[in-house]
């Protein structure tokens, strides 16, 4: 018979003030086995976790129960509490009493009685609880980051700096991501690519860190510390290692008309291209698509005027095999084309165009050189309309846009106001807006400049409708201040659009088994304490595929995941989770049911010998579990006929004396 | 009708540890309610959910079960859920086929995210199981006086 | 047919084949006949039978028998090949110890037709054509086979041996619409409370005598759940009335997905308790949810429960049984 302790906390007032304490402790300690319960005001502090100890050593106690918030907040907190006083630590359980009782309960008698009943079930199932040992396992002393944008690289950056390994998978054949198509940079004006190509210089240069760029994750397997990754690098028909990057195959290329992405489309470049001057790594890639070799088996130019012989048309997809301690997801974000808003004109005016667009219009290594040029007629806007929160802030049931704040969206718009402003001062600019948000260091101050000093008509307002008459966009909006119907005839419409996760993250979040959000952003393991980890063990998050955020965000959150990647990477061992599968030889019927659910391969089978009637021996097949490889989901023990299959810290035995606590009542 | 006691149901929500239980926290620092009738036994995935324990709860007199995991494709152990859904279904076919009220047994798919949605199927399954009444059926198949 | 198969043992012992034959002798009663283990030529000449009641699936058997070492020739009907690869597939027998000889069958007969329609006193039968001529201490009877298989027989899914070494007689063809499912539509399609009743009326009848689980080739643990003390579902006595109906429920879940519908349970269920109805239902489910699947087929064939597609059908929308 266990000697348990029971320990109701108040939380403050959180609990407390719709939980009875005193009579939940009163009902807990008539339980049989109950030795000692108590309430006390907050068992999490300090003291509270001295009472616990002084009662374990007092009482003898062989057991406890904590009824308090959910296991998920201080479940490890408790259980660090016991070890330290001797009792292993997976004799504790938690009742929650916080969560699921006090606070979404309001009649005091019903809170109490549900709070004993769920306090009867952990009762009933430390009855059952054994101590468990955690197991080791090694850890492979090298990072994963997936995603080259800053984010990524500034992770690289960090883990290389410790010492450890770092591999870069990015999906493009350039890192850099969103940042190298950014002129300036909020709220100081510096230029983007000045501050961002030194760093992919460093990552390029650094001995520690391999690139693995125009690559896609395949296949994730494993688990934390313990990873096995294959990862897709594409065919880019020519070779990585022979290419200097010295550009004469992109000028040779006879195949001009391939929308250039990285100026979003609006201009053009060849079939075999280096996205941008400082890309890194500095190779050639042939876009089958485009490239009329690959088509039709006829041109073959660029590998004529090809000096080292890097092209090779017949290159194929190759597949690596990596191991890893840590994997990062810097996916990043792409923002929302707007198509969808047929009254924006986006689809149907070349002049309405998104603020990344207007960033490649006035990029010095843009499609215009930099001059501000609209895309129709190539003429200088006089009129410039920004429309903020485009597929922002929607409604939830606007299925046309996100709920969410994209975050950034006020703050680069000032700053485009503000350049167009400062280059060309004989244009107008009006930004349509339903709220400004400039919270940040320096960026309201940055905005006030904006209005106060470059004279940008900040109005807000909703723009109703663009449409275009003979090369003017006739802009209608509503003035919410003034309550008037403005009508702008404007020369360029710039639409602030959404931030959206990008579109690869999904199924990389599946294969990492790492949870998203409903909007598709990377959940973190805690909200407030832990915001830069998965709730996957050895899943870290970074940049923008955790949820809109703008550059110093990024870099902060970025090394924060390096952080902990590299706490995680410094330790030799990791304890395992002892609550893993196990079975049970006796009662084992070698009958493979486990092992076709499990999804590790943590369970083999061997012959052994066992004592059969009459002093004979008998061989039998059985299953054992590899411990260090389970992760305790427990599949196994449903596909199990015998039981003899059963997962610690969760057996069927406690499970089914938690169901019965619950239904005596 | 005073004195006739108002019936209150058993419940039992199996909920794996990483999404669904996950929810059911936020639904409680969101403060969205449910009824105090529905309690949360924890597992760590779905796929931990035998038909055995589905079984033991209704044996001892729970009117509803309702077991809650990670939507299809999140499952945190990958595959659990897709081999729980296949289990649940198997058997909540045959508990019908058995006559047994389907509505007394469900399964929902429950992010971490969606406090509201574990608070909102819990009112309805709470109502739905308060509609039907005591669970007379599971327990009274043998008997036959 | 019988002796052919006598024979057939007898020079299988003599060549070192086997050194035994698990085959079927008399029981108490002639309908009665019980599995048995023949080591020399002289068991089988005093007692080894086959003929229209000679129902029991000797699959399961085996699973002692491998244990025991030795080499085994075993007679298998069409049916039992199947539980035969089953128990291949989940590694409970070796195929190496095993010498099985398919035999023909056209069905066996249910005792218990044979009584109801009036014939007591059975010593022995045998078939003619359509019909069985059942001899009894009053004198031979005839009757229409059709009139005396057992249900399962009636309802045969396969004449196909999926396993064997040799074959006396012919194996047959898979029976394409057996009508196996029939029954199970017509409970689908009762209203829930017809289906209560019904099924009330059936799993009210029994008494815990484990027959069912005994018999079946699917329930071969080394020890079942029900009778261990350390699983917390076994009881010294049954909690409430539901205790049965837990043990069948889990019982036929257990074996969903491995039960190659033998029909072995409701052959020795001693009230007669429909029990292949649970088994059969949830082939139909898998059949219809996951697409045909046999178990006992093909040995390497993944099972059911062992497998699943990310667009599987939502427990919700399981709603096959129509009310």
């Amino acid at each position: 018979m266990q000697r348990i302790g029971v320990f109701i906390c108040h939380c403050g007032t959180n609990i407390a003030a719709t939980v009875d304490v005193k009579a939940v402790a009163e009902a807990l300690g008539r339980e049989p086995g109950v030795v000692f319960s108590t309430d006390y005001q907050y068992m999490c502090s300090e003291s509270g976790q001295t009472l616990m100890r002084d009662a374990i050593r007092e009482h003898k106690l062989t057991g406890v129960v904590v009824c308090s918030c959910s296991p998920r907040m201080h479940e490890a907190t408790f259980r660090k509490a016991a070890e330290k006083e001797g009792l292993n630590p997976y004799m504790v359980e938690i009742a929650n009493i916080r969560e699921q009782v006090s606070w979404i309960h309001k009649d005091i008698a019903e809170a109490t009685e549900k709070a004993i009943i769920l306090g009867r079930a952990a009762i009933a199932k430390v009855h059952l609880n054994k101590p468990l040992t955690a197991g080791e396992s090694p850890v492979t002393k090298r990072a994963l980051v997936i995603g080259g944008g800053i984010a990524g690289i500034q992770t690289a950056l960090d883990i290389a700096e410790a010492g450890f390994e770092v591999d870069i998978v990015e999906k493009e054949p350039t890192i850099g991501g969103k940042m190298a198509q950014i002129d300036k940079t909020f709220p100081t004006l510096d230029c983007a690519a000045c501050i961002l190509t030194p760093k992919m210089v460093d990552v390029a240069q650094n001995e520690k860190i391999r690139i693995f760029s125009y690559s896609e994750v395949e296949s994730v397997k494993g688990f934390v510390g313990n990873f096995k990754v294959a990862i897709r690098k594409k065919a880019r028909y020519v070779d990585e290692e022979k290419c200097t990057g010295c550009g004469i195959c992109t000028e040779k290329c006879p195949q001009k008309k391939v929308p250039n992405a990285f100026n979003m489309g609006l201009d053009t470049r060849r079939a075999i291209y280096i996205p941008f001057a400082q890309a890194v790594p500095k190779v050639a890639t042939i876009d089958a698509n485009y490239c009329t070799m690959m088509k039709t088996g006829k041109c073959g130019i660029c590998q004529k005027f090809c000096g080292v012989g890097a092209i090779d048309y017949t290159q194929k997809d190759q597949i690596v095999e990596r191991e890893y301690g840590a994997i990062v997801a810097a996916t990043g974000f792409n923002p929302m084309k707007p198509t969808q808003y047929d009254e924006l004109g986006y689809a149907t005016c070349e002049d309405v165009v998104t603020s990344l667009e207007l960033e490649r219009l006035m990029n010095a290594a843009g499609p215009t050189a930099g001059t501000l040029l609209r895309p129709s007629d190539k003429k200088h806007p006089h009129t410039v309309v920004f429309v903020q929160c485009v597929g922002s802030r929607c409604d939830a049931e606007n299925e046309k846009g996100k709920p969410y704040c994209s975050k950034i969206c006020c703050m680069y718009t000032a700053k485009h106001a503000m350049l167009i402003r400062e280059k060309y001062p004989d244009t107008e600019v009006y930004v349509f807006y339903i709220d400004v948000r400039t919270p940040g260091k320096n960026f309201d101050e940055f905005y006030r400049r904006a209005v106060e000093q470059y004279g940008v008509h900040y109005i807000k307002g909703q723009v109703g409708k663009v449409v275009e008459e003979n090369g003017t966009l006739k802009v209608q909006a509503s003035d919410l201040l003034s309550g008037e119907q403005l009508h702008i005839d404007a020369d360029l419409v710039v639409l602030a659009t959404a931030v959206e996760p990008d579109k690869s993250a999904r199924s990389i979040a599946t294969m990492l088994t790492a949870s998203m959000d409903t909007n598709d952003f990377f959940t973190e393991a805690h909200a407030k304490l832990r915001p830069v980890e998965s709730p996957t063990a050895g899943i870290f998050l970074s940049g923008v595929c955790q949820g809109p955020k703008d550059i110093p965000e990024t870099v902060s959150q970025a090394s924060a995941a390096a952080a902990k990647v590299i706490g995680l990477l410094a330790k030799d061992k990791l304890t395992c989770n002892p609550c893993v599968a196990e079975s049970d030889e006796m009662l084992c019927n070698g009958c493979s049911s486990c092992e076709k659910v499990c999804p590790y391969g943590a369970i083999t089978y061997a012959d052994k010998e066992f004592r059969g009637p009459n002093r004979t021996t008998l061989i039998r097949r059985v299953a054992s579990v590899n411990a260090a490889v389970c992760q305790g989901c427990g599949a196994c023990t449903v596909a199990c006929p015998s039981g003899a299959m059963d997962l610690k810290g969760f057996s069927n035995r406690q499970i089914m004396a938690e169901v019965d606590a619950i239904c005596k009542m | 009708m005073q004195d006739v006691k108002e019936f209150r149901p058993k419940i039992v929500a199996f909920c794996c540890n990483w999404c669904s239980y996950a929810g059911a926290d936020l639904a409680g620092s969101s403060r969205l309610s449910y009824p105090a009738d529905v309690k949360i036994i924890r597992v760590p995935c779905s796929c931990r959910v035998n038909p055995l324990f589905i079984l033991r709860a209704f044996q001892r007199g729970a009117d509803g079960v309702i077991m809650a995991g990670c939507h299809p494709g999140d499952c945190h152990y990958t595959s659990g859920n897709y081999f729980a859904r296949r289990r649940m279904t198997l058997l909540f076919s045959m508990l019908d086929y058995l006559g047994i009220e389907r509505e007394r047994t469900r399964v929902e798919w429950i992010s971490a995210a969606e406090g509201a949605k574990f608070s909102k199927t819990m009112n309805e399954f709470a109502a739905t199981i308060a509609a039907l009444g005591e669970n007379k059926r599971l327990e009274d198949l043998r008997c036959k006086n | 047919m019988q002796e052919l198969m006598k024979k057939r043992a007898i020079e299988l012992l003599a060549d070192g084949t086997c050194d035994r034959v698990l085959g079927w002798e008399k029981g108490d009663f002639a309908y009665d006949q019980t599995p048995a283990l023949f080591h020399t030529a002289e068991e089988l000449r005093a007692s080894f039978v086959y003929n229209g009641f000679s129902a029991a699936n000797l699959s399961k058997y085996l699973v002692k028998e491998c244990r025991a070492g030795g080499k085994i020739a075993v007679f298998l009907k069409p049916c039992d090949t199947y539980s035969f690869n089953q128990l291949l597939a989940e590694h409970r027998i070796k195929r190496e110890m095993i010498y099985v000889i398919g035999v023909a069958c056209d069905g066996k007969a249910d005792v218990e037709k044979l009584k109801d329609a009036g014939i007591d006193g059975i010593t022995d039968i045998r078939e003619e054509g359509e019909c069985y001529v059942v001899s009894t201490i009053y004198g031979d009877k005839t009757v229409k086979k059709a009139e005396a298989l057992a249900e399962r027989c009636l309802n045969c899914k396969s004449r196909k041996h999926m396993a064997y070494d040799e074959l006396i007689g012919e194996s047959g063809e898979v029976v394409p619409n057996s009508g196996r499912f029939d029954m199970v539509e017509q409970l689908e399609a009762m209203t829930p409370d017809e289906r209560y009743e019904f099924w009330r009326g059936e799993l009210s009848r029994c008494i815990r005598c484990n027959a069912c689980r005994n018999v079946c080739p699917a329930c071969t643990c080394e020890q079942c759940i029900f009778d261990n003390p350390k699983s917390g579902v076994a009881q010294k006595a049954a909690v409430n009335s539901f205790e049965e109906n837990m043990f069948h429920i889990i019982r036929a879940f257990h074996v969903a997905g491995r039960c190659t519908d033998c029909g072995e349970c409701s052959r020795v269920c001693p009230e007669h308790i429909p029990l292949h109805l649970l088994n059969r239902k949830f082939i139909k489910d898998v059949n219809s949810f996951y697409g045909e699947y046999q178990a006992g087929e093909d040995p390497a064939a993944r099972p059911p429960l062992g497998r699943y597609e990310k667009n599987d059908i939502e427990p919700g929308e399981a709603g096959g049984n129509r009310a």
